[in-house]
């Protein structure tokens, strides 16, 4: 047994003596794990678009993602090192790969849900294809779409801490020292932190839908 | 560029080298425990999100649960969860398997909720008309139905519990994390990144193998309703 003999799980005074530090790393954490699920999104929507209008190439562009998700971050991680050393970038573009799995099958499914009777009118009202695309299709996709940046955003989250094996994890920075020095506060307090911003992202993602697409709350009032 | 013939120069030395192949520290070992930690993860989130995600789809109570239950538990940091139960009970294999198993039960659970909700109603009616009891209705018609779905979730979770076993090297366990966590310590990189080659071909190989069972397991008239959708 190599546990903590007598230490106890949580050290309240901890958390007060280093509110600054948990500050810093939860910054850089929250940069880490939410700007890879940005590039994903820029890189998914047109990938995604393209796919759609494509459809011989979208089973082949699926696989090709989803044997990326296959591998693992760890490894990953460790074979960008050569070309990126040991800073963000190296946790940040795998975790970029990574969304393409969840978001660029969003971005395609979300497209796919806009009905024929619209386009079809977006037409008839002398909607061009573009037009067409970026004020009917791309709006009645955002629900789909953000389906896919929640799971991509609370996965990303919680996946950054394996980066501190590297030195590059945020708050899984406490996980592994708290493991080293034997303390279970840090290693608590940074793996309940990183459940409460995934959480807490998730329910901002949420609320952002609500937003973009107040169409769908008419609806239900009428309905 | 030239750096990544080296990785693959380094990678084809360290795998043609004989101590690669033998013994406790050999890829074989390696490959067997990690194999080992994953089976047994897997074999109990099966377990738990099959027999759940049935009941749940089949009854269609409890979703709103079941969802939000996944989705916390995909919040959750195994390295976190793995460290914590390891400093708190010690050099166990138990800390390691129940974190997987945390991992790999939302992909499974959701999926086969979403696959029994998605089939049409009418096809449980008809079945229902010819006088099938509701365990016949499930086994007869939803399960086959929704099996596409169910294995895309068991693929997930393989996928994942693969990957994330690597973690079990960091708390002192084998697997083929062995090789980047040791290789990280001694600062020797050729040791990392064979490690990592081998991980990611092994992750690859369950991905296809996942692949390859729904084309032999799935009913090819539903496969082929999947195609025209």
């Amino acid at each position: 047994m190599i546990a903590a003999s007598g230490e106890p799980l949580v050290r309240w005074y901890w958390i007060g003596d280093h509110g600054s530090q948990i500050w810093g790393y939860t910054q850089t954490h929250m940069r880490v794990a939410l700007l890879p699920v940005l590039f994903g999104l820029v890189i998914s929507l047109p990938i995604g678009i393209l796919c759609s209008r494509f459809n011989k190439a979208y089973p082949a562009v699926l696989a090709t993602a989803n044997t990326i998700y296959a591998i693992p971050s760890l490894a990953l991680f460790m074979i960008f090192v050569q070309y990126t050393g040991l800073n963000e970038s190296t946790v940040m573009i795998p975790l970029t790969l990574y969304s393409l799995s969840v978001l660029i099958p969003n971005v395609v499914d979300g497209l796919a849900s806009v009905s024929d009777p619209v386009r079809q009118a977006a037409t008839a009202m002398g909607f061009g294809p573009l037009r067409r695309l970026l004020q009917v299709e791309l709006p009645i996709a955002v629900p789909i779409v953000i389906a896919g940046v929640r799971i991509a955003a609370v996965s990303s989250i919680s996946l950054v801490a394996v980066g501190e094996l590297i030195g590059q994890g945020g708050l899984g920075y406490y996980i592994v020292n708290g493991n080293q020095i034997n303390f279970p506060t840090e290693i608590i307090v940074a793996t309940v932190l990183i459940v409460l911003l995934a959480l807490l992202t998730d329910t901002i993602l949420v609320i952002l839908q609500r937003l973009l697409t107040p169409w769908a709350r008419a609806r239900g009032r009428t309905a | 560029m030239n750096n990544f013939f080296n990785q693959v120069q380094a990678v084809a030395d360290w795998l043609s080298s004989s101590a690669q192949w033998h013994g406790e520290d050999g890829i074989p070992h390696r490959l067997l425990q990690h194999l080992a930690y994953s089976g047994i993860s897997l074999f109990f989130a099966a377990l738990i999100g099959l027999s759940l995600g049935l009941l749940i789809g089949h009854t269609g109570r409890g979703g709103f649960l079941v969802v939000s239950l996944a989705n916390f538990a995909r919040a959750i940091p195994t390295l976190g969860l793995v460290v914590l139960i390891f400093n708190q009970v010690g050099l166990v294999l138990t800390p390691v398997v129940i974190a997987l198993t945390a991992l790999a039960v939302p992909p499974i659970l959701l999926n086969t909720f979403e696959g029994l909700r998605g089939v049409d109603p009418d096809a449980r009616d008809a079945a229902r008309g010819m006088g099938m009891t509701g365990w016949a209705v499930l086994w007869k018609v939803e399960v086959p139905i929704a099996l596409p779905l169910i294995l895309l979730g068991l693929r997930t979770a393989a996928v994942q519990v693969v990957a994330t076993a690597t973690i079990a090297a960091y708390v002192g366990f084998g697997g083929l994390g062995r090789y980047i966590v040791d290789g990280l310590a001694r600062n020797d990189y050729d040791l990392v990144i064979g490690g990592s080659a081998v991980l990611v071909v092994v992750a690859i190989v369950v991905q296809l193998v996942f692949t390859a069972l729904r084309r032999f397991i799935v009913s090819p008239g539903i496969l082929g309703q999947a195609r025209r959708s």
